[in-house]
Parts: structure tokens; sequence; C-alpha cells
């Protein structure tokens, strides 16, 4: 097992409170202690002068593709770019083929995870078998494999029995139930956010209502089941301001955003670039301001990617023809400092919770802190250094980014995953 | 704006600037023919070749645009999507990669996908001349439309134009709301709510809405049917029956308008559904102005990116 001292750093732990200058010391994989000249006792050192040292940052919602789709994604070039992003765990939804439905395809997972990826995997496994929305999947037996929550990402369940029926298993399993929520046959046939710049573009519009009619479904439901319910990437204000009114009446239930919702807009469109084809589409300036001032209330509980590789075959294409999705892993930390810290929204502080104890209280994984006896991850990662994002130099094999070229200040330095240096700058 | 008309070719109206708009429509009045005469003959176009890749079905777009390439002087190949190598599963990218090694100058496209044009301009050093993609943009029926407007009106300023039917997916509507607006004219959209989105009240100044007929035509200078577009349209928005009673141009309607109102349509009409034979045949009809000046207008937008 491998052991590190991290010196030198402002270290941050929101999980403790803690925020001072500090040395970490990481020993057989685990943390064991936070604190001024700690010794290494002839371990490896890492240097992190002038950066921030953090838990481990987590992204609960990565498509990986694989198994069947190894041409867009892997396991290991997911995870080889979740690291270079900054991310020491990554949970993959289950739009694979086949549908993670099995523990058959969670096992898979986590071996190949094992064997190749530089940062834990957590599987999602599907609510449906073959997210088709029709009968519930196995989920006892993923549970047992290894799933850390439900969701049929990308195909949401339409059916509200079925969904009920999901909750309540979710329930007695202990697992959360996140949904990509989308009502199917209000956003048939869209290509972006229904407004003044669809008409003008002349592309099919996704109403915001049919993001919103499902989180006000599910809210719902959870009451109605007593589940833990999840919103995966909410991106709309009235979305925002119902979770917010479901949590304020003590329901059981969280939410996260994208960068890429809180950093721009449909007006992007304009150019009818199919990178910035996603689901939920890219909104408006009040749904962004809305999106962010959940993010300083609390509203919103964390930030994860939704990095959605996809072949560049596949997105050169017309725009109305290409898939949804863009990938993330990359420019996340990128992002949230250049909207949320630099403009001075949150404080550094939050930042990392939306990282590290958001993720890990929705999923209740016993990670996301710098406690001693935690898993040994952390994130080192810094606020000025300027860096243009490069989409051709990524681990990833997908290079459907729309912030190719963009310059960002301040972003990831090194990871650490087990106390073992997965990837550092430079 | 000419640096941009030679290198992309013409996308779209809504980039163009008025002035760039007049002199194409000055230029598209010169190529008009006399009183039984045909389209003048240019060498404007000499040693150049355009392609015309029709990737949806037209008829008279297409014509028109061949009709205008050979009366410059320059050679000219039409190509329907069918019979091409896209039916061969050849991405759009590719074909147009294929025929950009064969050298043309140009290529006149269209396309059923909005934007594509723009799509493949970023990926093709090539002007192309946009005949229409999507319900996003058709240029050169808004530039043919607004010389046949000046045929019988001194100028477009003031105007007031009455758009009447599928707004929500026409390119014609489109194109011709950004170049009426840039001059100044009173439009008044008009079409059942589900065809007559809000936010196009916003998509550029002195645009107003109205799911009334007898309203929108009071007054109207030019009144604009469109074609019902039902290959657009993911369900009926009313029953079709229906929509000749309450959005079908009849004679009657065309008492409500300025005494010297004309009556266009882009074509192909259907009769009966979107207006009246009376209608469509009777002196207040330019629609065969219309065709007329297509060929006029593409020469001036062919002369205009290529001579």
């Amino acid at each position: 097992m491998n052991s590190l001292l991290i010196t030198g750093g402002r270290v941050i732990d929101p999980a403790s409170g803690f925020d001072a200058p500090a040395d970490v010391l990481i020993r057989n994989g685990v943390i064991e202690a936070v604190g001024a000249n700690l010794r290494g006792d002839g371990c490896p050192v890492l240097n992190a002068q002038g950066s921030i040292v953090a838990p481990g940052f987590i992204d609960m919602h990565v498509h990986l593709r694989d198994p069947g789709l190894e041409h867009a994604e892997t396991i290991e070039t997911g995870g080889k770019s979740a690291a270079a992003g900054g991310f020491t765990t990554i949970c993959c939804m289950p739009n694979t083929i086949p549908v993670n439905d099995s523990a058959m395809v969670t096992s898979y997972i986590l071996q190949r995870a094992r064997e190749t990826s530089p940062v834990n995997v957590y599987p999602i496994g599907a609510i449906t078998k073959g997210s088709l929305g029709e009968e519930l999947a196995a989920i006892g037996s993923m549970k047992d494999a290894g799933i850390v929550a439900i969701s049929d990402d990308g195909r949401p369940v339409m059916n509200a029995r079925i969904m009920r029926r999901a909750m309540e298993l979710a329930k007695a399993l202990d697992l959360t139930v996140i949904d990509h929520c989308e009502d199917l046959n209000l956003s048939a046939g869209g290509d972006m956010h229904e407004g003044p710049q669809s008409v003008k573009l002349g592309l099919r519009g996704i109403p915001s209502a049919s993001e919103d009619v499902m989180v006000a479904r599910d809210l719902l439901l959870s009451e109605l089941t007593g589940a833990r319910y999840h919103v995966a990437h909410l991106s709309t204000k009235r979305s925002v301001a119902m979770v917010g009114f479901a949590k304020s009446r003590g329901l059981n239930v969280s939410c996260e955003v994208t960068p890429h919702h809180f950093a721009i807009t449909d007006e992007e469109l304009c150019t009818y670039d199919s990178n910035y084809r996603m689901k939920p589409p890219l909104r408006r300036d009040e749904d962004v301001e809305a999106v962010i001032e959940g993010l300083v209330s609390g509203v919103i509980d964390a930030i994860a990617t939704d990095h959605a590789p996809h072949a560049g075959s596949e997105k050169m294409q017309e725009f109305e023809r290409c898939p949804f999705g863009i990938t993330g892993l990359d420019t996340a930390i990128g992002l949230s400092l250049a909207e949320l810290i630099h403009k001075g929204r949150i404080s550094v502080n939050r930042m990392i919770a939306l990282f590290t104890t958001g993720p890990a209280g929705i999923l209740k994984l016993d990670r996301g802190t710098l406690r001693p006896g935690a898993p040994g991850d952390v994130t080192v990662f810094d606020l000025d250094t300027k860096w243009t994002y490069d989409v051709q130099q990524s681990f990833s094999k997908s290079r459907n980014s729309p912030f190719h070229g963009r310059v960002f200040r301040g972003g990831p330095v090194a990871t650490v995953v087990g106390g073992s240096i997965k990837w550092t700058r430079n | 704006m000419a640096d941009l008309l030679k290198t992309r070719g013409l996308l779209d109206i809504e980039s163009l600037d008025r002035g760039t708009i007049q002199e194409l429509l000055d230029r598209a009045k010169f190529f008009q023919p006399g009183p039984g005469e045909t389209y003048k003959r240019l060498e404007s176009l000499k040693g150049k070749t355009t392609v015309n890749l029709f990737f949806e079905a037209s008829t008279r777009t297409r014509v028109s645009f061949e009709i205008a390439e050979r009366r410059l002087g320059g050679d000219s190949i039409s190509i329907a999507a069918q019979g091409s190598s896209t039916s061969k599963g050849e991405s759009l990218v590719d074909t147009l990669n294929t025929l950009a090694a064969m050298r043309p100058h140009a290529v006149v496209m269209r396309h059923a996908a909005s934007g594509a044009p723009q799509f493949v301009s970023r990926h093709l050093k090539l002007p192309i001349v946009n005949a229409g993609d999507g319900t996003h943009e058709h240029p050169t029926q808004a530039l043919l439309d607004a010389r046949t407007i000046l045929d019988h009106r001194p100028t477009l300023t003031g105007l007031r134009v009455a758009i009447i039917g599928d707004i929500a997916h026409s390119r014609v509507a489109r194109s011709n709301i950004h170049l009426l607006s840039k001059f100044g004219a009173d439009i008044v959209l008009c079409g059942p709510p589900s065809l007559l989105p809000q936010e196009l009240a916003q998509m550029a100044p002195g645009v107003r809405l109205s799911w009334n007929m007898q309203d929108a035509l009071a007054g109207a200078d030019v009144i604009m049917m469109l074609r019902v577009q039902l290959e657009r349209q993911y369900e009926s928005p009313m029953l079709a029956s229906e929509y000749f009673r309450f959005y079908g141009l009849r004679p009657e309607h065309v008492e409500l308008a300025s005494p010297h109102v004309i009556v266009m349509h882009p074509g192909p009409i259907n009769r009966g559904r979107e207006l009246s034979s009376e209608v469509a045949d009777s002196q207040r009809s330019v629609i065969l102005n219309q065709v007329e000046n297509g060929v006029a207008v593409r020469m001036a937008v062919l002369e205009r990116i290529l001579g």
C-alpha cells in the first residue's frame, strides 16, 4: 500500500472545517494525519506549495461507454481523463451496451476499473431492464455487486407507477434514485432549449417544462415513498425552486448541476456547432443565474460533469443528427473556478464541498474528507495559473468539448488516489 | 461584407447589412428581362463551375439557379441527393470534401437540416449559397420577394406586410422577417398558435403576431402566404379541414387589405389549402413575378460571389 507526504499547501477539508497551511500524510493508502511539519519517514513527498490541497474530488455523473461503445471511451481512458481533471472518484451511468441492469455488468465494470482505471469507479445501476422503462432491473443483485445508486439516465422512466415501485425498492435497499428529468413527450424531436434562439435558428425546441414536470412528479413520488431522490444535471430556474421547496419541507432530496449549465447559455448555438448539443439543453441567462444562486444557497448539493464522450464522426454531422452530450472531466475545475470563484459567487471551501462532501453524502460514499482513517484520495489544484485547454491533448478518446481553446485561470495540479500520485500537471 | 460574401458565400439574410441587400436588389433589376425578352446573357461567371447540391426535392429553386448560372456564362452541375453517395451512407462533410476536390468555385446547397450550410462552411473553404436549410433560412427567396415587392411599390420602408400560415416551420418567413425588418417594414405574422411561437416577436424589430386573419390583413400592402409544411410537422396543429377555414386566403379577405395589395406565395401552391384559386389567379397575385425574379436575383447573388 502507498504512502505519501503532501507538503506546503493550503489544506481545505469542508467535512471537518479545516482550512490552514498544513501537510497531509497518507500511510498505506489511508489518511493518517493533517497538520504542521509532518514527517514522512522516507515516504515519497509531493510539494503542494502555492496550491490548495483538498479531499479527492468525486464526479457522480459520467458516461464511460464501456462495455459496448469503446470507440468513444473506455473505463481506462475515462479514468485517465478524470485523473487529469482532478477527480479521484467517478460514478458511471448505466447506459452502456449492454445496459448495466445486472450484477454481471456491474462486476465487469468494477473489474475493468480495478485493472485499468487510475481513479475509483462506482457503477450506477439501471432502474429498469435495458432502461426500457417497463420492468424493474435486478436492483438487489446489483447493489450486492457494488452499485451506489440507480438511474435510467438518458432514458427516464416515463411511467410514474414504475418509478414509484423503483423508489420503494431503493428505499428498502438504501440506494439513491437519480433521475434525468425529461418528459420525453414534451421534448420529442427537440434539438435545443425552446425559446427565442431556437425559433430564430429554426431548430426544434425542448421546453423547460419538459424538465420541470418530471422534477415535480419525482418530488411528489419521493414524498410518497420516502425514497432518497436526486435530480441529475438540473438546468431550469423552476426546477431549482421546486427542489428548494421540497428541501424546505424536509424531503430527502438533492440535486446536481453541470459546469456547462452554469457557464454558458443557448446563445452559443448560433454557429450550429454540435459541441453545444446536449440534454438538458443549454438554457437562458435567467436559468444560469438561478442555478448559480442554487449553488450559493445550498439548494444544489453537487457539481457533476455528465461527461458524455462521442466519437468524432458522430459529432461531425448536421446539428440535428448529432448525438447529445459533451465531455467534461478535463474542464470541470477550470470552469468552476472561472464562473464561481473568480466571479466571487461562492467560497473555495464551498466549491470543494460541491465536489466532495456533496456527492459523497448523496451516495453515502465513505470518501470526500481528509479525516484520519479516510481513503488517501487528494485533489491538489491552484487558483491562478493560466492554461489553455487543448482538447487534442485529452486522455479521453473523444473530442466533443465546446471549451477547446478556452483560457482558464487555475486548475488541477495533482491527483492522488489511495496515496499514489496518478497525475500531475507538466 | 463584400469579402465575406466572396469567401463564405450567402448563408443567411440575418448577417447581411441593408446596403449589401440593396446592391443585390438593384443589380437584380438590371438582370430583369424586358417585355418579350429572356434574361441577359453575360460572361461574369466564365470559367467558373458551380455545383448545385440538392438534398431536398426542389424544382423552381434548382432550375432558377441553373438558368442563372448559364446566363452568366458559368458551368454548372446539379446533383439530387437521392442519386449521390449520401444514399450510401456518406456523411455530409465527406460528400462536400469529395466535391471540393473536383475544384468547383461555389456550391449551391439545399438541405433539410437547419444550419447545414453553416456547418459545412466551417469545414470547407468554398463559398456556399444557401438554397434553403431546414426551417432556418432561404435567403435568395427573401431577396426575390423583396425584388418583387419593389417592382410594385417604391420602398419597403413603412410597408405593411402580412405573412400568413405555418411560420414555425418556414425558412421563407424567417429570411423575409430579417430582410423586411432591416428596411423598416411593419410585419404581422399570422397562423394558428402552435405554428406561431410567441418568441417570433423578438426575432427582429417591427414584428407583431396575430392568430386572427382579419386582424392581420387589415390595411396590408403585401400578403405573403406560406405553404403548410406537413413534412416538417410532428403532429397536426389543427384539423386540415379547419385550416383553410381559418387561415386560407379567399377573395373576401383581400377586400380587407389595402386597395393596391399584392398577394405572394413562395410555391408550390396548394389550391384550396392556403389560398383559393380565385385569389391565386387574380390580378392581385404576383406569384409568377416572384418566379421570374428568382432568376434575376440569383444572377445578382452569383455574380456578386463569383464575378
